[in-house]
């Protein structure tokens, strides 16, 4: 007659000869990654929905991003009927030129370098002549000259080659605000090369070391 | 009733043991040396890209900021690759007939984007923001490493939780001043601790949040 105990025994056997079964599929049933890769888009990844196999989707024509209506056209252009305009559509604060000065180390100094004289390595390898702020014609452009170009790049046209962009437009890579502080830096560093000590206040010609 | 088993089956049986024992070394081997691997966690893994572009040569030797073809790095949670058209900025006059460079003129003019292949990767329960660390003093090389030295890029950080905990709990360890951010020879000071803790309080980074789970797990 089976006891208790031996019962006890009997069913503690089995567990241990059949229990490792359920031990591996517990731990293989561990083994999903669908947490790890979920069923949505990150950025960039591909798609096989849309035919062209992106999931980032260009915007629809005429789509108009939220808090990037631009009402305030010489904001946007930097053109009063149809001419360049000669005055920031905002003030200028030692910010805003701090701010133009980053922005302009970053995307112009690359070609026209740090201090605008148009040399830089990258020109250097290059068989392109970015433009010397610190010529004439530049000195005397109205300040909306430098956002137009950001805007708009510039276009050469060459009787052999049938023409060719030689700046590509900003427009994608910096805000409107931006260039337009890029635009009062480069008229700062115009200024920097032309000043006399006599633009300098006073309180600060000691630190000129004269 | 006979005996099932001979005699030297006992030998058998005393192997088991060390076999056993065997079993137990390996399986702490395979989960404590195997997956903590560089090996198992692509670091230091060189991924070939389908241009054969270098940081090196961009970064390092022309000096051109992380910020002119990353654009969006200190603006949005994603740091994004650059446009074709962002290449094409300088390609279309330097270098524009190499053969190396044949797959971005491709794109331009067809639209079709370069299919540039990841090497940083997070799980897709893991929401990391870029903007927010760059704008917090964490820099580039911190998580990136010397990106301005490689000619192809590797990932030299593990990205595991541990290692992202590792900062979020004493992030003084590693903070540096914004102006540093994008400085990818940036060598912390003696006393780092001190200004880490100093420029933590500036920055407003708020340790006692660092760690919640929502913080990284939406």
């Amino acid at each position: 007659m089976q006891t208790l105990r031996s019962r006890r025994l009997a069913t503690f056997a089995r567990l241990a000869r059949y229990g490792w079964i359920g031990l591996m599929a517990m731990l293989l049933a561990a083994c999903h990654t669908d947490m790890y890769s979920q069923p949505k888009f990150k950025t960039y990844e591909p798609s096989s929905f849309f035919a062209d196999g992106r999931s980032s989707r260009p915007n629809v024509p005429g789509a108009v991003v939220a808090g990037q209506v631009q009402t305030d056209t010489y904001l946007y252009t930097g053109l009063v009927n149809g001419q360049l305009g000669t005055v920031m559509p905002f003030p200028v604060t030692a910010d805003l030129l701090a701010r133009g000065q980053q922005q302009f180390t970053i995307y112009c100094s690359v070609c026209h370098g740090v201090a605008g004289f148009g040399q830089s390595v990258v020109a250097e390898r290059a068989s392109i002549v970015p433009a010397n702020f610190h010529q004439q014609r530049l000195r005397d452009a109205p300040i909306a000259h430098f956002f137009n170009i950001i805007t708009n790049g510039v276009y050469r046209s060459d009787p052999v080659k049938g023409g060719y962009q030689s700046m590509f437009s900003y427009a994608s890579r910096i805000t409107p605000q931006d260039r337009w502080a890029i635009a009062s830096y480069i008229r700062a560093l115009q200024l920097s090369q032309n000043a006399t000590v006599d633009d300098v206040p006073p309180a600060e010609r000691a630190q000129l070391g004269r | 009733m006979g005996q099932i088993f001979p005699r030297n089956a006992n030998l058998l049986m005393r192997l088991s043991i060390f076999a056993g024992l065997l079993l137990a070394v390996e399986l702490t081997l395979i989960l404590g040396v195997y997956f903590r691997s560089n090996y198992f966690r692509q670091i230091n893994v060189a991924i070939e890209q389908p241009v054969p572009y270098s940081h090196q040569l961009h970064a390092g030797v022309l000096g051109i900021d992380c910020r002119y073809c990353h654009i969006s790095v200190d603006k949005s949670s994603f740091a994004n690759l650059p446009a074709t058209e962002v290449c094409m900025t300088c390609h279309s006059q330097i270098k524009s007939n190499s053969p190396k460079l044949a797959v971005v003129r491709e794109s331009y003019a067809t639209g079709k984007p370069v299919e540039w292949l990841r090497v940083h990767r997070v799980p897709d329960f893991v929401y990391f923001n870029h903007s927010i660390h760059i704008n917090k003093g964490i820099g580039c090389s911190n998580c990136h490493g010397q990106i301005n030295t490689m000619a192809v890029v590797w990932q030299t950080q593990p990205l595991y939780m541990g290692w992202c905990l590792n900062c979020h709990r004493n992030p003084e360890k590693y903070i540096r001043p914004r102006d540093q951010v994008f400085n990818m020879d940036y060598v912390q000071p003696a006393n780092q601790l001190q200004v880490g803790a100093d420029l933590v309080k500036q920055y407003g980074v708020n340790k006692a949040q660092l760690t919640n789970c929502s913080i990284c797990h939406r």
